[in-house]
């Protein structure tokens, strides 16, 4: 498929990466012609990471074979692919935010003579890159961190241009920007495909790539679908069905029905700014919330602030009809609210302690008189708990860090139940958690819901949305567009309401 | 910025967590590694015992007796005596109580550099014309108090700067070291204050049955210190907030509270100690508890706590002031020079610390 014709700058054929227990990518050909704006699709988890870091020579790939302007190559690390002239521009963008713009362009490859950097040439050349890319009030001795997040990516870009790079990579440019600079990004795109540059272009946004895109590669499981399609012409339908085509079916319990009842969570038009607005929801005690959203659209933002982790601008959080403090945590968790938040090692586990310290954290309290803890009672329930839910390995004192995530999840749902929660907020609750484990996550939301807990779930994964959920909310750029019962609803009809960007 | 954009999220495809596997990709194959490790290190019945807080300690056992050793050789029965321990352990004591409270500053995240400043001041405060003739008509107890109120007091200026004005402790506890020191000197007038009151030196100077009570009150010490960060609800929420500031917030700990709670104790431990110092010199000046904040930070490092928090061992820092207070004996008893000692210092800081880090490379720990 990866044609190695005149007209090809870079390809791809059969490239395979394996890391240890998973085979990342499984068979990726592509090919990106000088000049053009090749749009990368696919699902979060279907490898596009994974081939941009290929590609930028992060990552060496264990099988296929990489052609750049007809010859095969062989990037050993970052500065190799650097050298051949491709350049990344991440989504989370690389930059030193205390040194200047100029600074940042050449960093690594400073315009220096008899170890002095000219900072005057620097200046001017700098400036030469910025107005080439149509952003000529940037001024290169601006400090990168004064930018917006706009002006950060266009100096990446120029720092790609001084590297004289033929191929540019970007990761969800448009994520970070609002319409009218969406609108510009365009317009330096399309002058530096007039150059001759390729861009490879990755975004979740379909209106987006018809725009500016020419040719559409789809991902799946690590697996190219669809390379070459018409970026234009290609029915939305069409590439939806190429995305969501599944080759892994997980289990989901089946739904019970959901008891009537009081709602026990009640959430009332909360809004941050910058970050979502006027978002209203209710979670019955027994019932299953889902919220389903693309990367960026607001979902972990809306959930941690219905925690108090973050403090909200507008709106009333209300657990069993008592309003709770705005942006404390210590509120939600007395009114019973658990979170499992989305970065597990990060944000939720003491990874150097013990099973039993990090189950028992939430709830210390209860195992202590006076002050000092109860550390058989302690343990007693922490074991109580592993058994409960099936952690493995089953000993409470072994080092938090040494079990996989799938366990490390139980624990932190563990540490709730101990707690006797009443509403469990769950922020991406599989991630890094391997397929068997994934199922036993499932039965186990369902299982608490069955026990009467209000559950919020929130994944990226829609098919995971829509298999756990009662009910399900779609969330786009920051705003609900859409709400309905979790049956009826497919993955289809939901990317079909994200990427139209408004209700069906 | 927006938050999302500056918190790492892995959901964002082609995050720069160069190097990781996907992390979407359905497998637990991040958790292998540290495993691995985890099995080598078993392997080795040795490696894994040093891996233990047991094995650590027994190096810090191992250090002493050998110093000990040395000292007997070196200084035959001026060191082996009854008298001679005693003064090790009454010069230890002082250093050690600050260690103590150091201990649950480094556990929980945090680091002061004010501590000897603090001593400074709380033992000018309790000497001052002023305090000692209330004292004289009331009760010595009252120069204790003020020690460990002015204690307390720069111990809630550092905790709170540090967790509700958001100052870096190295920071914050720089400007409380300068501050501190300085206020004493205005205090003082430069001048030493004596310690008037026999009752005071008399009480503190005491032995009961041949142990002196300022080693009592260091023991005592220990001995809450230990109970405290052990098994109590206090000492496991300082290790969580020192090992994951965020996990512990999102677990519904008072994280600033709690960060401020371990200043303030640290501050009482420096009130403590400016008592303990007062009644060895029997004044109270300026120049108290100089370079304190090294020796109580090398102690606590020396003696197995994390520089960065999440762990802390209050047998170790016993230990780490022993280490350090034998040495400096020895070394008197030789007739060697402080500056000699203090070479010896470094080198042993460094040796325990690339040890530590073995330690933790071998439990798999980043």
């Amino acid at each position: 498929m990866a044609g190695n014709d005149a007209s090809t700058l870079l390809g791809m054929a059969d490239i395979v990466k394996r890391f240890p227990g998973v085979v990342a990518l499984g068979g990726v050909d592509l090919d990106v012609r000088p000049g053009e704006v090749h749009c990368l699709l696919g699902q979060n988890g279907a490898g596009k990471s994974t081939l941009i870091k290929v590609l930028a020579g992060v990552h060496r790939p264990d099988e296929g074979v990489i052609t750049w302007e007809g010859e095969e190559v062989h990037f050993a690390h970052p500065q190799a692919a650097m050298d051949m002239g491709i350049a990344t521009i991440y989504q989370e963008l690389d930059l030193v935010e205390g040194l200047t713009v100029a600074e940042n362009i050449y960093l690594g490859h400073e315009m220096s003579r008899f170890g002095f950097s000219q900072r005057r040439a620097a200046t001017k050349s700098a400036a030469a890159l910025l107005k080439r890319l149509g952003h000529p009030e940037i001024s290169p001795s601006a400090e990168v961190g004064t930018l917006s997040a706009a002006g950060q990516q266009i100096v990446s870009m120029a720092r790609a241009l001084s590297h004289h790079a033929k191929l540019i990579i970007m990761d969800e440019p448009s994520a970070v920007l609002d319409a009218g600079e969406v609108e510009r990004l365009f317009h330096v795109i399309s002058d530096l495909t007039d150059e001759g540059v390729a861009i490879i272009y990755i975004s979740h946004r379909l209106e987006e790539i018809r725009t500016v895109g020419d040719r559409v590669t789809v991902l799946k499981d690590g697996k190219t679908v669809a390379t070459g399609l018409p970026a234009k012409e290609t029915p939305t339908t069409e590439v939806i069905r190429l995305m969501t085509g599944r080759s892994i079916e997980y289990v989901f319990p089946s739904r019970g029905t959901v008891p009537d009842g009081e709602p026990l969570l009640r959430v009332d038009g909360l809004g941050r700014r910058g970050e979502f607005h006027d978002v209203s929801f209710t979670v019955r005690p027994g019932e299953v919330l889902g919220l389903a959203g693309l990367v960026g659209a607001g979902r972990s933002e809306i959930i941690e602030t219905v925690y108090g982790a973050r403090k909200n601008d507008a709106g009333t959080v209300e657990v069993a009809g008592k309003k709770l403090r705005s942006g404390s945590v210590q509120a939600a968790v007395a009114a019973g609210v658990g979170l499992a938040p989305e970065e597990r090692k990060s944000q939720a586990l003491l990874l150097g302690d013990s099973v039993a310290t990090n189950i028992s954290m939430a709830s210390l309290t209860r195992f202590s008189r006076s002050g000092i803890i109860d550390r058989q009672a302690e343990r007693t329930a922490a074991i109580d708990q592993v058994e409960s839910l099936d952690v493995r390995p089953t000993g409470v004192d072994r080092e938090m860090r040494t079990l996989s995530g799938g366990n490390q999840q139980k624990v932190v749902l563990a540490r709730w139940l101990l707690r006797g929660c009443r509403v469990l907020l769950l922020d991406e609750p599989t991630r890094g958690v391997d397929v068997g484990a994934r199922s036993e996550i499932y039965a186990l939301v369902r299982k608490l819901a069955d026990d009467g807990v209000a559950v919020v779930v929130v994944s990226s994964e829609i098919e995971e949305v829509l298999g756990l959920s009662d009910r399900v909310l779609v969330i786009g750029e920051g705003s609900v567009l859409h709400e309905a019962p979790a049956d009826q609803l497919d993955e289809h009809q939901v990317l079909d309401i994200i990427m139209r960007g408004d209700a069906a | 910025m927006s938050v999302e954009s500056t918190r790492k999220s892995p959901d964002s495809e082609g995050a720069s967590s160069v190097g990781a596997p996907d992390v979407h990709v359905k497998t637990a194959g991040e958790s292998a590694p540290p495993a691995a490790t985890v099995a080598s290190a078993s392997r080795n019945p040795l490696n894994s015992l040093m891996a233990g807080s047991a094995g650590r300690n027994l190096g810090l056992v191992i250090a002493l007796v050998l110093l000990c050793i040395v000292g007997v050789a070196t200084a035959g029965d001026r060191f082996a005596s009854v008298d001679n321990i005693m003064t090790i352990l009454r010069l230890a004591a002082v250093i050690g109580v600050v260690s103590i409270g150091m201990t649950f500053v480094i556990s929980g995240g945090g680091i002061d550099l004010s501590v000897g400043a603090i001593v400074a001041l709380a033992s000018v405060w309790a000497t001052t014309l002023a305090t000692q003739t209330m004292a004289a008509d009331f009760h010595w107890i009252l120069m204790v108090f003020t020690a460990l109120a002015v204690g307390a007091g720069c111990g809630l200026i550092n905790g709170s700067l540090i967790a509700y004005g958001r100052i870096a402790p190295f920071i914050a506890t720089l400007a409380m070291l300068a501050a501190a020191r300085g206020l004493a000197e205005i205090i003082a007038q430069r001048r030493t204050q004596i310690v008037t009151n026999r009752d005071f030196i008399d009480f503190f100077q005491a032995s009961v049955l041949g142990v002196p009570v300022l080693v009592i009150i260091f023991a005592i010490v220990a001995i809450i210190g230990w109970v405290l960060l052990n098994r109590t609800t206090f000492g496991r929420r300082t290790l969580a907030v020192g090992g994951n500031a965020e996990a512990a917030r999102l677990a519904g700990i008072k994280v600033q509270r709690q960060t401020m709670y371990l200043y303030i104790l640290l501050g009482l431990a420096c009130g403590l100690a400016a008592v303990m110092l007062m009644a060895r010199t029997t004044t109270g000046t300026s120049t108290h508890g100089g370079l304190y904040e090294l020796d109580a930070i090398a102690a606590v490092v020396i003696g197995g706590t994390l520089l960065s928090g999440g762990r802390g061992t209050i047998v170790g820092t016993v230990f780490g002031v022993l280490i350090f207070t034998t040495l400096t004996n020895v070394f008197t008893l030789n007739n060697l020079g402080i500056s000699t000692q203090a070479v010896a210092k470094g080198i042993i800081i460094i040796a325990a610390v690339l040890l530590q880090q073995r330690v933790a490379a071998r439990r798999g720990s980043p």
